[in-house]
């Protein structure tokens, strides 16, 4: 199984195995990572899932659809590689992947 | 044909009327509190309910948590303008504000304020309401009766509304007056006339006026009142618009977190067992905050305007058709909530409920509404063995604002 690392916004980390198909979002709630609430439980309406995809990465992943990109608007600590972990689809292509946490989600 | 006189619902068990002649926006059914009963017929035979003739004209009633989801977060086919209840906007008096636009103009005024009540400012306010919070319920007489809604919930989401704005505290009931007189009409007794209503909200726009014409010289603050003044957006708005705005946050932030307040200890009240779960557990209080908010859902709706034609579970809503997304009903919609008319503070997926809305409109206030409620439950706990309601406390006469006039209680000490 791929490999997701979350970098939690004081520094700890949690590597988890993300089964293929499933989201980073659940892949995240599935291994009780904290720091991701997921309000909306994948509709990519809460934006609270959000995370920051680490520079290495950002190519592989690519940028947010055109509703996740209305959806993180709504967030003052958006930054370029934000992207809402429920809109990630986990694939072998991810493994190794590592995304921070934000302070807070909003 | 002659006009069928309307059905009182009151007067009927759901079970008893045609589904067609269902209205459930009659205010006879919130008033005696038997709503609850008309939603779960709707949610069961007719989650997309279509009501022909009612005193807010023909409307479509969304009644299951899944389909007001859809909804909410469909900006495209559902609009949130002209207006976002049930009732018609006055249409020689109209209060442009953002939760009442689609994008792009309502991102752009939006982003104006958002990081007022983003978690990083909140940071900055949690001391100043706690403290606050901390004097509201020192100064509370124990073992007398007294109103909970007047003394600590309409008292502290008040405060919390000066601090937001930097509003002179001295003048903060204003605050709360021109709160209900926005949501007032003819029949709620608050205003004697329409009329009546909108000079008083003329006469808040002068004061607001003037806070604006302070503050637009005195350089980057974080109150409200600054950012609107300051914020490429917002800062040539015309003063109808300046008000709707100001509105806007100020109804937002005060009956729903007041309500939530209230139904907080009303619903603990209800549940011993859970009261006992946490005087045990004070760790469980931010998952019972979000219980309250589902429990409670402080406001019962929003509307949309259908942009075209949409089909959503079998029925076709007309391009241009009203639809009603009933908070209320889906926050007791079994399909997604496990046991959902139980008040559990330890609950699963509490986060996961409708009562902020979804989408680009979901509350903007939701973290501060969250870290209000939590402190006040953090130092009521501290203090008090049970706040204990006497009585039943009453109900706000309104199918949108879902909450509590008054509420006696007695105050028992550790
Ligand atoms: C428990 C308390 C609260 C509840 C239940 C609540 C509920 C809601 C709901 C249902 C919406 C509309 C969502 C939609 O259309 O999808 C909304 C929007 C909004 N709320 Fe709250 N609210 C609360 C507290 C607050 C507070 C404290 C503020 C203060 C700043 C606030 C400010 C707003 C604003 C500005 C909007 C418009 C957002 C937009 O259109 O983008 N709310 N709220
Ligand atoms: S879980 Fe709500 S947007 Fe991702």
């Amino acid at each position: 199984m791929p490999k997701i690392t979350f970098i939690e916004h004081d520094g700890t980390q949690h590597t988890v195995d993300a089964e293929v198909g499933k989201t980073v979002m659940q892949a995240a709630m599935d291994n009780l990572v904290p720091g991701i609430d997921a309000d909306c439980g994948g509709e990519c309406s809460c934006a609270t899932c959000h995370v920051m995809v680490n520079a290495d990465w950002t190519g592989t992943v690519g940028g947010p659809n055109e509703a996740e990109d209305s959806m993180l608007d709504l967030n003052p600590e958006r930054a370029a590689n934000s992207r809402l972990s429920c809109q990630m689809t986990v694939s072998d292509d991810l493994d190794g992947l590592i995304v921070d946490l934000p302070e807070f989600q909003f | 044909m002659s006009e069928a006189p309307t059905l009182d619902m009151a007067d009927f068990d759901p079970q008893d009327l045609a589904l067609e002649d269902i209205d459930v926006s009659q205010r006879s059914i919130w008033i005696h509190d038997k709503k609850m009963a008309f939603f779960e017929r709707l949610r069961d035979e007719a989650p997309v309910h279509y009501c022909k003739d009612s005193e807010y004209g023909p409307y479509w009633s969304v009644t299951r948590y899944k389909d007001i989801m859809e909804i909410d977060g469909n900006w495209q086919d559902f609009s949130s303008e002209p207006a976002i209840t049930i009732l018609e906007p006055e249409e020689d008096f109209p209060l442009p504000m953002f939760i009442a636009m689609d994008p792009p103009v309502h991102d752009e005024q939006r982003k104006t304020v958002q990081g007022s009540v983003a978690p990083a400012n909140l940071k900055l306010m949690e001391e100043t309401i706690r403290s606050r919070t901390q004097r509201v319920l020192d100064d509370l007489p124990i073992g007398e009766q007294f109103d909970w809604v007047d003394r600590v919930s309409i008292e502290l989401t008040t405060q919390m509304l000066a601090t937001l704005f930097d509003f002179p505290f001295e003048d903060r009931r204003k605050l709360t007056r021109w709160s209900d007189v926005a949501t007032a009409d003819e029949e709620s007794g608050i205003v004697e006339s329409e009329e009546a209503r909108q000079a008083e909200l003329y006469e808040c726009l002068e004061y607001f006026t003037r806070l604006w014409h302070e503050r637009e010289e005195q350089g980057e603050r974080s109150d409200l009142v600054s950012m609107l003044a300051q914020g490429e957006a917002t800062k040539n708005m015309t003063p109808q618009e300046y008000l709707g705005n100001l509105i806007l946050l100020i109804v937002g932030g005060n009956d729903t977190t007041r309500n939530s307040m209230t139904g907080g200890v009303w619903a603990l009240n209800q549940n011993p067992g859970e009261y006992a779960k946490l005087r045990n557990n004070p760790g469980v209080i931010p998952n019972m905050v979000s219980e309250i908010i589902r429990w409670q859902t402080p406001l019962a709706h929003m509307r949309r305007i259908a942009n075209k034609d949409y089909v959503l579970d079998g029925q076709t809503i007309k391009a241009g058709d009203k639809v009603i997304m009933w908070y209320l009903s889906g926050n007791r919609d079994e399909r997604s909530i496990d046991r959902p008319n139980e008040f559990i503070i330890d609950r699963d997926k509490a986060r996961q409920h409708l009562s902020f809305g979804f989408g680009v409109h979901r509350c903007m206030g939701n973290r501060l509404a969250e870290m209000q409620l939590r402190i006040l439950w953090e130092e009521v706990q501290k203090r008090f063995h049970m706040v204990e309601v006497i009585g039943e406390p009453k109900l706000v006469p309104s199918n949108f604002v879902h909450g509590y006039t008054e509420m006696q209680v007695v105050l028992h000490p550790h």
